[in-house]
């Protein structure tokens, strides 16, 4: 089918020029009728050039359109096409307003198609808030009111696209009554309406939710399906509510799996599958940690897991969706381990499509079953240097995923490396926070002091300054503000000093993000914080700032107040500082609000340039405060930092603290605007200060808000700079030691995947419980080495998937070395068969004469594979499946009635100890035929051996793309036979599937193999008259001149080569020109007409296939070249 | 300076829209041409005029840099682009992370179909002389970003009938 489209559509260049005048389906106007001035506006678009010639013709159409619209003498017919064109203009990207009020009076007026125009335009027209969309309600309510039921369509349509949320009483009871109506169409569209009215006021359909129900259960598919889209959002929303109607749901989709629906329902055989994706997805709500409710939908899954047989890109949608649901409830072992099979099929999967959703499956379901990752961590990493950005970026996250404090590094170092790569803007600011939220967990909390304090002073520039997304900011503000607190929750732990710094500064600036987390239990926290030994002074100088800029957005706090009692006395001096600050902004809300605003930590600073009032309180500062208009309290603070003067240690002075300097300005009577601009300032500049250390701030007191703004470095470059070069150095390292790529990616598999799995899973992402563990504090070394053994400990406990050069026992070794060899050898038999069918009869092998001739060329070298000395080359003489494989074809041989017909030899397919595949290709009259037999090389019986292809573009399998053998006895052989029909022409493509059997574990084997067109193309039979008939009646030819080798010679030697690779029946020669015919099965006619000039052959193919010349001409030339 | 800042929104404004569920699962439908020329777009969003353009070229910038091998999913900017392409024409859908891009991948294909059956074989110029019918047969597949209809025969039902009375 799509073939058909996808040729009609490449035609279309050529029929461009001659409008079919026939009439349009169903009657309407002229399919393609030139003469209108519809038909002039579009071929005049399709001949543009250049964006400056598309401005001119639009503008050109809108001024036309404007005169025609407004003019009284339009009729609604000629308003009908000019919608048409106005919906062009706007398309191309030119507004047309003018119109929009014709779109609304068409929709009013018109009859039937001409108002069902209407609509259309103003749907696509107008915006859900347009002023003009008043004027279409009351078109709407006559036409819900029509007899006719067309009208009624239309306007129920409308009403679910487009309807101005204030006028949805004017036209709900119309549409309630809707719900009875005896055809399913207008119940259908109904259901839809209100399930607009839904999105835009829930409120206003909250009395009709018993409605919803009847829709539910209404006997006709259509209104059903309607109305899962109402309660996919209200279960979406409240999922407790609707736990009743379970049952319900599964019953639904049991009858749908079942086949129970009305066959047009069918979409390449499978039934309704949209709709089990929608029911799918409502289980999975339902089911979401309700293990009673979950209980009732495992059979049903189990079903459709099963019935989703057929390989089809639609069965494909239809298991990833069961594969999610299955992971959302609450889990059923022998369900998710039919789920994990289904994604391990995706993820291994040649298609790329279907990569891509295991892929994204993968991720889905990682951080329920990390075991899953280190079955496929090989795939992974293979996906991870795929050529398909796509791919990998899907790739990064599933790994983003999994991160832990162990993988940390090298999991950055890949997104990394991909940001190197990447352009798209919103790709790296979206990667850039995910390394920031990475890394920030994991260096800090596992790098802990040693840190250069660089990082944390960037990682908080990176999150205050944010990206360009206001949302991502916040959404990233909001999981650090979250991950925090429940790190904070846990008491009594120890973190770095750096971490809880960081900490208490996203605190204070963004906690106002989280609706659930009151601002007095995070002040509980961060005051027990403060009562702690192990808090450094400066630590404590964040926390206290944090806590301050808290309480500005609180009223009062009984934790505050307590705070400041506490602290007043206290014997540090910075905290008695601080504790005296508080107190005093505590007593002044205005002024606190004002001098801490929400989110500006960004916020320009204004410096007052002349420094005139700073000047003056410099100098006042100098000399020792003893200025007589100073305030008394601000005289003892100075008095009080000049005691501590030494405690540079935590980088700050009493002067330089941002609330004692405002406090105090705004005291002494300085105008308030200086003094608000002057604590922005501070205030930010107290922080900043708090990050750096020795030297970083300038010393001069006041000029330090200017000086302190250097140019925020890109964040990329701040993490690569810093967090992971020398973690990354040491990975390089380790990877360059081995040499070999294989090793090498087993290698990065250890790394990447270490901390997965049962017992050492510590992953940072979101999980609050196992943190104690990760936050102990290591020395680097040690760090390394733990790593190291988790690494190789994990090596071992998962070997047959990642087997470590050095720890992996030999056997193990041979078992990789069996897999590739298996692999190998499926490509070397299929490369081998695609050599032979190209060169020509020099075989000794040939034993039938005739067609079998000509059709032998793929039997070639295939069997030369089965000889010793070929196994010997790919297989170490030690492995198993030599001996088997040498004796087994021995008893292979074709059935009879097959047997007379020619054949490729027999080749093998692919074969593992346990069974080998074989395959020949059976060249009969009408068909060209698989036969495949499946030998079993064991000493026990193999059970339910399951044989399926994977569909293609190019073939057709005929009957079923499945064999299924129930049993194979041991040492003996089953085969069975398919028809195989060339679905779309190609010169040569390549049918693979796989074979899966169960002996102890499940087994999947893949194979593929090449068919060429000659295996399909037949002799066709005619006299030359029918060939002259059949001549003028096709379409599509291809003309070419081959040049001819000398020992071509005649035409005649050259064509009798041709008939016996391409299997032609050669109709006539006469002197220099010959005719020939073939057809490609079943039943597709192809001419050639070759005529010889000088050392030239034309050759001219007509086919009714347009693909087909070409392709028979490609292969015509390459035997041409050959011989 | 900072008078810029503090007028951005209140936080409880942005707290709504982080909330605020991406409830549009498909939130446009394009036909473009290799040249890059729209033959068809409906957008389930609204999105202004002279931004479509912009976004139209960026999405077939995407689709035609990418080959046959790679896969006909795109993650671009916070959505993801389910591409097909029928000789030079692509059709291109925009969903939300919660869409399954599969699923929609074989929308794409039965809406061809659909159009295929209407017009007995389909092609560029159809769509381009047929829009409206176009429109109207995407309608009835495609409603508020929900895939409401996928029985070809009902999809065209509504098209049949509004035919033949115009032929009447």
């Amino acid at each position: 089918m799509s073939d058909v489209v996808e040729r009609t559509l490449s035609a279309l260049p050529g029929l461009l020029g001659q409008h079919d005048p026939g009439a349009g389906p169903g009657g309407g106007p002229g399919r393609f009728s030139a003469t209108s001035r519809l038909g002039s506006l579009i071929r005049s678009i399709t001949a543009l050039s250049s964006k400056h010639e598309e401005e001119k013709l639009i503008q050109q159409e809108q001024t036309n359109l404007k005169a025609t619209v407004s003019a009284p003498t339009t009729t609604l017919r000629l308003m009908k096409e000019c919608m048409v064109r106005l919906i062009y203009c706007e398309m191309l990207g030119y507004e047309s307003s003018f119109g929009y009020i014709h779109a609304i009076k068409l929709a009013q007026q018109g009859n039937l198609l001409e108002k069902r125009v209407g609509y259309l335009a103003v749907s696509l027209f107008l915006h859900e808030n347009h002023e003009l969309l008043l004027l279409l309600v009351n078109t709407v309510v006559k036409d819900l009111q029509s007899t006719n039921l067309v009208e009624v369509c239309m306007a129920l349509t409308v009403v679910s696209q487009i309807f101005p949320r204030e006028m949805i009483p004017a036209v709900l009871p119309l549409i309630e009554d809707k719900l009875q109506h005896s055809k399913e169409i207008i119940r259908r569209k109904a259901v839809q309406a209100l399930y607009k009215f839904y999105l835009i006021a829930p409120n206003q359909v909250q009395h009709i939710h018993d409605k919803f129900r009847k829709a539910l259960c209404d006997r006709d598919v259509g209104v059903m399906a309607a109305s899962l889209h109402i309660y996919l959002q209200m279960i979406k929303k409240n999922a407790s509510g609707y736990k009743d109607l379970t049952e319900s749901f599964v019953t639904i989709l049991k009858q749908v799996v079942g086949g129970k629906l009305p066959i047009d329902f069918n979409y390449h055989s499978v039934p309704a599958p949209w709709l089990q994706i929608q029911l799918l997805r409502i289980l999975g709500l339902l089911g979401k940690d309700d293990p009673r409710t979950s209980e009732l939908m495992y059979d049903v899954l189990d079903e459709s897991l099963r019935r989703a047989e057929i390989n089809h890109n639609i069965t494909y949608a239809i298991l990833f969706e069961c594969v999610q649901t299955i992971y959302t409830i609450c889990p059923k072992s022998d369900l998710l381990e039919k789920a994990a099979k289904c994604i391990g099929k995706f993820v291994l999967s040649p298609k790329i499509n279907l990569k891509y959703l295991g892929l994204k499956a993968l991720t889905y379901v990682i951080q329920q079953d990390p075991n899953l990752a280190l079955q496929h961590q090989m795939t992974i990493i293979e996906c991870l240097d795929h050529p398909d950005p796509i791919i990998k970026r899907e790739t990064l996250e599933l790994l983003y995923r999994i991160t832990n404090g162990q993988n940390v590094t090298v999991i950055v170092q890949k997104m990394l490396d991909y940001l190197r790569q990447s352009k798209e803007e919103y790709t790296i600011i979206n990667l850039t926070g995910k390394i920031a939220e990475l890394t920030m967990n994991a260096v800090f909390s596992v790098g802990g002091d040693v840190m250069h304090p660089d990082i944390p002073n960037n990682f908080l520039r990176l999150l205050a300054e944010g990206f360009d997304d206001e949302k991502e900011d916040e959404q990233l503000r909001l999981y650090a503000v979250q991950s925090y607190l429940s790190l904070l929750e846990e008491e009594d732990t120890f973190y770095p000093q750096k971490f809880l710094q960081v900490m208490s500064w996203v605190l204070g600036e963004y906690s106002y993000l989280t609706n659930d987390g009151d601002p007095e239990i995070i002040i509980t926290r961060l005051h027990r914080l403060l009562k702690q030994t192990f808090v450094t002074s400066e630590t404590k100088a964040w926390i206290m700032t944090a806590i301050t800029k808290m309480s500005s957005r609180m009223s009062c706090s009984k934790t505050v107040d307590k705070l400041i009692q506490e602290f007043s006395t206290s014997l540090d001096t910075c905290m008695r500082q601080y504790a005296f600050e508080l107190k005093h902004l505590c007593e002044n809300k205005e002024l606190m609000k004002k001098l801490l605003p929400l989110d500006a930590s960004c916020d320009e600073i204004m410096v007052d340039a002349s420094l005139s009032f700073l000047d003056g309180f410099v100098a006042e500062g100098l000399r020792c405060g003893a200025a007589p208009y100073k305030p008394h309290h601000q005289r003892q603070e100075e008095k009080l930092s000049q005691e501590k003067g030494d405690m540079s240690s935590s980088g700050f002075t009493g002067r330089q603290s941002p609330a004692g300097l405002s406090l105090g300005s705004d005291m002494s009577g300085n105008s308030a605007e200086i003094g608000q601009k002057e604590t922005n300032c501070l205030k930010l500049d107290g922080v900043r200060k708090l990050w750096g250390k020795e030297g970083y701030l300038p010393k001069k007191e006041n000029k330090t808000g200017k000086e302190d703004k250097t140019q925020p470095v890109p964040p990329d470059s701040i993490l690569m700079g810093h967090v992971v070069d020398p973690p990354l150095m040491q990975s390089e390292q380790q990877v360059v030691s081995l040499s070999e790529e294989e090793k090498e990616k087993k290698q990065l598999a250890s790394t990447l995947f270490v901390g997965l799995g049962s017992n050492s899973s510590i992953s940072l992402m979101g999980r609050a419980d196992t943190i104690n563990q990760k936050l102990k504090k290591k020395s680097k070394i040690s760090e390394t080495q733990n790593s190291e053994e988790a690494s190789s400990f994990q090596n071992i406990a998962t070997l047959p998937f990642s087997p470590l050069p050095d720890t992996a026992p030999n056997n193990k070794e041979n078992f990789q070395g069996n897999e590739h060899l298996g692999l190998r050898k499926v490509s070397l038999s299929s490369s081998e068969v695609l050599e032979a069918s190209v060169s020509f009869d020099t075989s000794q092998s040939l034993r039938e004469a005739g067609l079998d001739e000509k059709l032998s060329n793929c039997r070639l070298s295939t069997s030369s594979l089965f000889a010793d000395s070929n196994i010997e080359v790919f297989q170490p003489p030690k492995t198993v499946p030599d001996i088997v494989a040498r004796k087994a074809p021995l008893s292979l041989c074709l059935p009879e009635e097959l047997a007379g017909h020619p054949h490729s030899e027999i080749v093998e397919l692919c074969s593992c100890d346990i069974l080998t595949v074989y395959s020949c290709k059976v060249w009969t009259d009408d068909c060209s035929l698989l036969v495949l037999f499946v030998a079993n090389n064991s000493t026990s019986p193999l059970k339910t051996v399951n044989l399926v292809f994977e569909t293609t573009e190019h073939f057709k399998i005929f009957e079923s793309l499945s064999c299924h053998f129930p049993v194979i006895e041991a040492q003996s052989m089953e085969s069975c036979q398919k028809c195989v029909q060339l679905e779309k022409v190609c010169t040569e493509g390549i049918l693979s599937g796989s074979i899966s059997y169960h002996l102890d574990m499940d087994t999947h084997l893949e194979f593929s193999l090449i068919f060429s067109l000659s295996d399909f193309i037949r002799p066709m039979k005619i006299t030359t008259e029918d060939f002259g008939r059949l001549w003028l009646s096709f379409s599509n030819d291809v003309k070419q001149n081959i040049k001819m080798s000398p020992s071509q010679g005649s035409l005649s030697i050259a064509l009798n080569a041709l008939k016996q690779k391409l299997k032609l029946h050669i109709v006539e020669i006469i002197g220099n020109e010959g005719i020939a015919a073939c057809q490609l099965l079943p039943s597709i006619p192809c001419l050639l007409h070759c005529r010889t000039h000088a050392r030239t052959l034309a050759l001219w193919f007509r086919s009714s296939c347009s693909a087909l010349p070409d392709s028979l001409l490609y292969q015509c030339q390459k035997m041409m070249e050959e011989s | 300076m900072w008078q810029k800042y503090s007028s951005r929104l209140p936080a409880s404004c942005n707290k709504q829209t982080i909330s605020e569920p991406n409830r549009k699962m498909i939130k446009f439908f394009l036909m473009v041409n290799k040249q890059g020329q729209t033959r068809l777009s409906r957008y389930y969003e609204h999105v202004e005029i002279h931004k479509r353009t912009m976004l139209e070229a960026e999405v077939i910038k995407n689709c035609l840099s990418r080959s046959r091998e790679q896969c006909s999913f795109i993650e671009y900017k916070d959505f993801k682009l389910v591409y097909r392409q029928y000789a030079a024409l692509f059709i291109v859908v925009g969903i939300n992370e919660t869409e399954n891009e599969m699923a929609v991948y074989e929308l794409i294909h039965n809406f061809v179909e659909v159009l295929d059956r209407y017009f007995s074989r389909v092609s560029e110029l159809d769509i381009m002389f047929n829009l409206d019918r176009v429109h109207i047969i995407l309608d009835e597949m495609v409603l508020n970003g929900c895939i409401v209809e996928t029985n070809k025969n009902r999809i065209l039902a509504p098209l049949f009938v509004l035919d033949k009375m115009a032929e009447s």
